[in-house]
């Protein structure tokens, strides 16, 4: 077991965590994240992986697939991103690889993105300062690509209307963070 | 006494009194009012000056369209020039200033220019400042500028912020008048998701500012139980105080909401102004219309303004500019303002109707066949001379006078997208027309139906039409037929004021029309007319029927202008919205940021990135001194550096060799997996784009770096070869730039570094891991990491890198590791430094203009295969026998400077640019040469290594000797690397 002690993307050892109006931003650490990508002549093999790997179909786009302890969003035709917890799946893409073999190309991406949870009950009004996401149409479980602050990023509706998942790009974690934070605290 | 022109009624909260400034000078107002209103409560029809003339003005109108009542609002920092005080709502502790006046509003200086008007006509700008022209800039100009114009800018940071957003919706319904009212009711209760904006602060439209009654009991009973229902229906967005400015493609509409414009200050956190990005399925245009006015001799004084306007002040503001009041009119609306005042208790002095049968009234009198001639009364209106039928003239006293030309359709946003309103022969007036962005309808009087009870079926029936659902129920209202005849300028007016804000007379455009200026643009650029911030809202139509009488032609031959986003001015801060000062763009922190901060880095913005440029120490006072200290530290023993910033692409797939041999000019098939190759990719043109490695970890697996500055550009580029040129190759590519914390460790002791941190199971010496090497390998104990042994310093050189969370743990970990070797972090000025000395081309070499042939890697250019950019490569022009080459450049003088920019001229002859021979790419001063050195391309530069030239840089008034050397300043055979 290595002995390297790791940071958050926003440079903490713990996950930072702001709360404002009654909505918390929580900076999520614990996701492990791959990039899985079906080859050419084997996307239904992929696809079957995934589905096994999901206990249900592959998303479609615009959706994933809210399901423990992998889940998965649609970025592409025939791609996905896998996650799952970190402290069980740090070796995640290691493990697609050995499920997907030749029917996917696999790319570990845990460290790309940064993870905010975003929770209560004013999500839309902060989310709808950020990003043209159109919000009232995002259902439990749609996954869609947006740009916040010049950053592109992917929104996750995690639950009707108290839940989103952002991800965005890991090394400017800071300039996300002020951006939804100062969302916050504009809208509610 | 104050308020002495408060009527009774009106929508005002008498309950709240609220303290205001205007000019320095102490008021008192009401909640619901808005600047304009409070002050004409006061008494204060003086508001401004004009823009051209400094004729004295006041309020025209009640709204957005207002052309003269323009203040500076607000102080210090948060002043805001040209706002209309006309719909600057009321707060406690309002502050406000008339501008363009010197010293005073009531005595101001430049009023002079009225007496020298003949000399300021349309024009006058392009005649008169002609000669000599060195005068325009210098003196012209800012005379001009000082003497004519608007308020002045606080010119200090505002202080308060903005926000941007984003809303959706089924249907987007601009105005929330009667119609607008109607179609959300129709939409709403449909369960349509629906925004209704309106500009105001109180919505209603219109129906705040009538008397009369709907569904049999008053409009405001009426009104509030609508917005009552439209507010509970979650489906239903009411959007008040927010302007839809303009109407953009698929859909996408521009509404400027003002959050905190009617508060002293923004709450903490909270924005001044959110500029919305509107989505919608549809829209419906429920703008209303704007009452026009009559031109006519002396038509500017404070005092006179629409009678809608005289209407909305006493009946929704209870404010009135006089208690003895006109009224001039050519239609029946005018006589409903009269009916209204009168029922108020103010004096109706006369209502002077054009028409010969105009209806009498026996509360007072009505002159019939009669026009107003002139008015008098130096900073408000006093007396008006009225032409009555008979010939004769007879003056009216009066402290007011309302006029009504009739109702123009507010067509504006229609025209947003290249669209023309149409010539309504009924009305008289432009209605919506031809093409329409796409998805938008019209309502209600925005599209000609003037009556109430016709703006209630226009905006319940259009809804319901657009929507295929059904209308909701009209309640029964007044249905008065409208009639609108022409009626624009009385005969033999001179100073006629057509454009109250630019100072546009009927002179003007009869000028304009004598000198040729006859098209409908023409007279609009010469005249101004039209061009100021109110669009010409009030003055547009008088303008053409003025020139269609000149010009013996109908107003629709005559042309029309069309009108452009932005509806009413925006604040530039509103575009900007959180983007500014340092939010301007995001920040991307590399994994040791933390730590180099806490070794006092000095950073460096490259794209988006903050990399370090150099980690001064105590007693170092000068960046050299820093730089020098790490240069010499790697090459003696080891340095580390933060590469993560270089791109780093993904490329797997059963054909991915085969698509890097495509982007890259030099092989790639061949590579053995655990091998990395320097590549270059070349543009279709032949061109240099960027330089990298490609390392292959399978026989299916790369992993390509680029430079930090083209990583986005060179991914792209990538996804665009992957997707249109061989979209049948099983390749996926992926970025992994911000996945992998990567250092570059550097320098003769750097193996012995990481054989500390590598884990024992992987060899690294040179047998096992050699130049050019690359691995999975693991660290730390376990860690997963990847490592490749190449160098960009010139020396023994590998780049580490390990998932980003454990970057800033890997290099502390390599600092305490490397005290022994007294180990050096380096930023990008000593990398910088070393990849000059070594003779490896960057940026600056791979500027744009630069091919392989240029860079000496013509023969890394594959013939034995086909790649992006070989085959224009060798295009005549590209491959010259004495084609630039790139070299080394060292002063014969140690002492003298090298700088990039310079240029190579002959030991002697002409410098200029026929005699050109190169120029200088990179120079830095060279711990190693003890120089400063030059990495440069030259004619013919391969075959000159010796030649001595003249460095010349005329901008620095730079001559120096320089001599052509190797562009390998260091280890020219590569031992160091290999070792």
């Amino acid at each position: 077991m290595h002995d390297l002690a790791p940071l958050t993307a926003l440079g903490g050892t713990a996950a930072r965590e702001d709360a404002h109006g009654g909505v918390t931003l929580t900076e999520n650490p614990g996701l492990a994240l791959a990039s899985v990508a079906a080859r050419r002549g084997h996307e239904d093999a992929c696809r079957s992986h995934l589905a096994a790997l999901l206990e249900g179909p592959a998303p479609e786009a615009g959706k994933s697939r809210l399901h423990d302890p992998e889940a998965a969003f649609w970025t592409g035709p025939d791609q996905w991103i896998v996650g799952a917890p970190y402290a069980t799946h740090e070796d995640l893409a290691d493990q697609l690889m050995a499920r997907f073999g030749a029917t996917a190309s696999i790319t570990e991406q845990s460290d790309a993105w940064v993870c905010f949870d975003m929770r209560g009950a004013g999500v839309d009004a902060v989310m709808e300062l950020c990003c043209n996401a159109n919000l009232a149409a995002l259902k439990t479980g749609d996954a869609t690509r947006t740009s916040i602050h010049h950053l592109g990023c992917y929104v996750l509706r995690r639950d009707p209307v108290t839940h989103l998942r952002i991800l965005g790009p890991r090394a400017s974690a800071g300039s996300l963070h002020h951006a939804l934070l100062t969302a916050m605290k504009s809208a509610l | 006494m104050t308020q002495m022109n408060r009527v009774a009624g009106g929508l005002i909260d008498r309950s709240k009194t609220l303290d205001f400034l205007f000019d320095g000078k102490r008021y008192q107002g009401h909640a619901g009012d808005t600047l304009a209103s409070a002050l004409l409560a006061n008494g204060v029809r003086l508001m401004g000056r004009s823009f051209k003339y400094h004729r004295p003005r006041g309020p025209l109108t009640a709204g957005s369209e207002e052309p003269n009542a323009l203040v500076e609002l607000r102080g210090g920092a948060r002043k805001e020039p040209n706002t209309r005080a006309t719909t600057a709502e009321l707060y406690d502790g309002l502050l406000a200033h008339s501008q363009n006046r010197w010293p005073s509003l009531k005595f101001d200086a430049m009023a002079v220019n009225d007496r020298f008007s003949n000399f300021l006509t349309a024009g006058f700008y392009y005649k008169t400042f002609m000669w000599p022209a060195a005068f325009w800039e210098k003196l012209y100009e800012p005379v001009i500028r000082h003497a004519a114009g608007l308020g002045s800018l606080s010119k200090r940071e505002d202080p308060d912020v903005y926000d941007k957003g984003f809303r959706h919706c089924d249907l987007l319904i601009i105005g929330a008048g009667p119609a607008g009212l109607m179609a959300a009711l129709t939409a709403g209760r449909a369960g349509k998701l629906v925004i209704l904006a309106d500009e105001d602060f109180a919505m209603g439209g219109r129906l705040n500012a009538e008397t009369f009654t709907l569904a049999e009991a008053p409009a405001s009973r009426w009104l509030s139980a609508t917005l009552a229902e439209l507010a509970s229906l979650p489906n239903v967005r009411l959007m008040p105080r927010t302007t839809v400015i303009g109407a953009f493609d698929h859909g996408i509409y521009g509404a400027v909401e003002r959050i905190s414009d009617h508060l002293h200050t923004p709450d903490a956190g909270k924005p001044r102004q959110i500029l919305w990005r509107i989505y919608t399925q549809q829209t419906l245009l429920c703008a209303g219309a704007t009452e026009r006015p009559i031109a006519f001799e002396n038509n500017d004084r404070p005092g006179i303004m629409l009678a809608s306007a005289l209407r909305t002040y006493v009946n929704r503001y209870a404010a009135t500019p006089a208690r003895r009041v006109a009224i001039f009119t050519n239609n029946a609306d005018g006589h409903r303002t009269a009916a209204d005042l009168h029922a108020r208790g103010i004096t109706i002095a006369a209502v002077i109707d054009t028409r010969a049968q105009a209806p009498l009234s026996d509360k007072y009198q009505v002159l019939r066949g009669a026009q107003v001639v002139n008015t008098h009364g130096r900073l408000g209106l006093k007396f008006i001379d009225v032409a009555l039928a008979d010939g004769t003239v007879r003056t009216v006293e009066c402290g007011a006078l309302g006029i009504s030309g009739g109702w123009n359709p507010n067509v504006h946003l229609t025209c947003h997208q290249r669209g023309r309103p149409v010539w309504d022969a009924t009305l008289c007036a432009f209605i919506p027309g031809g093409a329409l962005p796409d998805g938008m309808q019209v309502a209600g009087a925005a599209n000609g139906a003037f009556s109430t009870h016709a703006a209630l079926a226009s905006g319940a029936q259009t809804a319901a039409h657009m929507l295929g659902v059904g209308a909701a129920e009209i309640p029964h209202a007044e249905d008065a037929p409208i009639e609108q005849t022409p009626f624009w300028v009385v005969e033999g007016a001179k100073r006629a004021w057509l454009d109250q804000q630019n100072d546009v007379t009927v002179k003007d455009v009869q000028l304009s029309h004598q000198e040729g200026f006859r098209s409908v643009e023409h007279l609009k650029r010469y005249t101004t007319l039209g061009m100021a911030t109110d669009q010409g809202k009030t003055s547009n139509i008088l303008g053409l029927a003025v020139m269609a009488e000149l010009a013996g032609k109908a107003i629709p031959e005559v042309g029309t202008t069309i009108f452009r986003p932005p509806y009413t001015p925006t604040a530039i801060g509103a575009f900007g919205g959180r983007m500014r000062g340092r939010e301007f763009h995001p920040t991307r922190l590399t994994p040791s940021h933390q730590w180099a901060v806490e070794r006092g880095a000095v950073f460096v913005e490259v794209g988006n990135w903050l990399r370090a440029q150099w980690f001064p120490v105590a007693g170092e006072t000068h960046w050299r001194q820093s730089v020098d200290r790490e240069v010499r530290a790697t090459r003696a023993s080891v340095g580390v550096c933060d590469c993560t910033t270089l791109g780093k692409i993904d490329v797997q797939g059963a054909d991915a060799a085969t698509f890097l041999n495509k982007i890259y000019c030099n092989g790639f098939a061949k590579l053995a997996v655990g091998r990395v190759r320097y590549g270059l990719m070349l543009r279709e043109d032949g061109i240099a784009m960027d330089d990298g490695t490609a390392a292959r970890l399978a026989d299916d697996h790369f992993v390509v770096t680029t430079t930090t500055a083209n990583a986005a550009r060179v991914y792209q580029h990538m996804e665009f070869v992957r997707q249109c040129l061989m979209p049948d190759a099983d390749v996926h590519l992926i970025s992994t730039t911000e996945a992998w914390a990567q250092y570059a460790v550097a320098g003769p002791n750097s193996r012995k570094l990481l054989q500390k941190i590598v884990d024992p199971a992987y060899d690294i010496t040179n047998d096992g891991f050699p130049f050019m090497a690359c691995a999975d390998i693991t660290v730390c104990g376990g860690l997963r990491a990847r490592l490749f042994r190449i160098s960009f310093s010139g020396e023994l050189a590998f780049e580490i890198a390990v998932p980003s969370r454990y970057g800033d743990a890997l290099m502390r970990r390599l600092m305490d590791a490397g005290a022994e070797f007294d180990v050096t972090p380096y930023g990008t000025e000593a990398l910088g430094v070393m990849r000059i000395e070594k003779g490896h081309a960057a940026g600056n070499e791979l500027n744009g203009t630069t091919t392989a042939l240029n860079l000496g890697m013509g023969r890394m250019v594959s013939t034995a295969k086909d790649s992006i950019g070989s085959r224009l490569s060798t295009r005549e022009g590209l491959t010259a026998p004495d084609a630039l080459r790139q070299v080394g450049l060292r002063p014969l003088s140690k002492d003298d400077k090298i700088t990039a920019g310079g240029h190579l001229m002959a030991a002697s002859g002409p410098v200029d640019a026929a005699h050109d021979q190169g120029y200088v790419t990179s120079a830095c001063y060279s711990p190693d040469m003890n120089s400063m050195i030059g990495l440069g391309f030259l004619k013919d530069g391969a075959n000159r290594t010796g030649e001595r030239l003249r460095l010349v840089s005329p901008l620095t008034d730079l001559t120096v000797e320089v001599e052509v050397v190797s562009p390998h300043f260091i280890d020219p055979q590569g031992d160091r690397v290999r070792a």
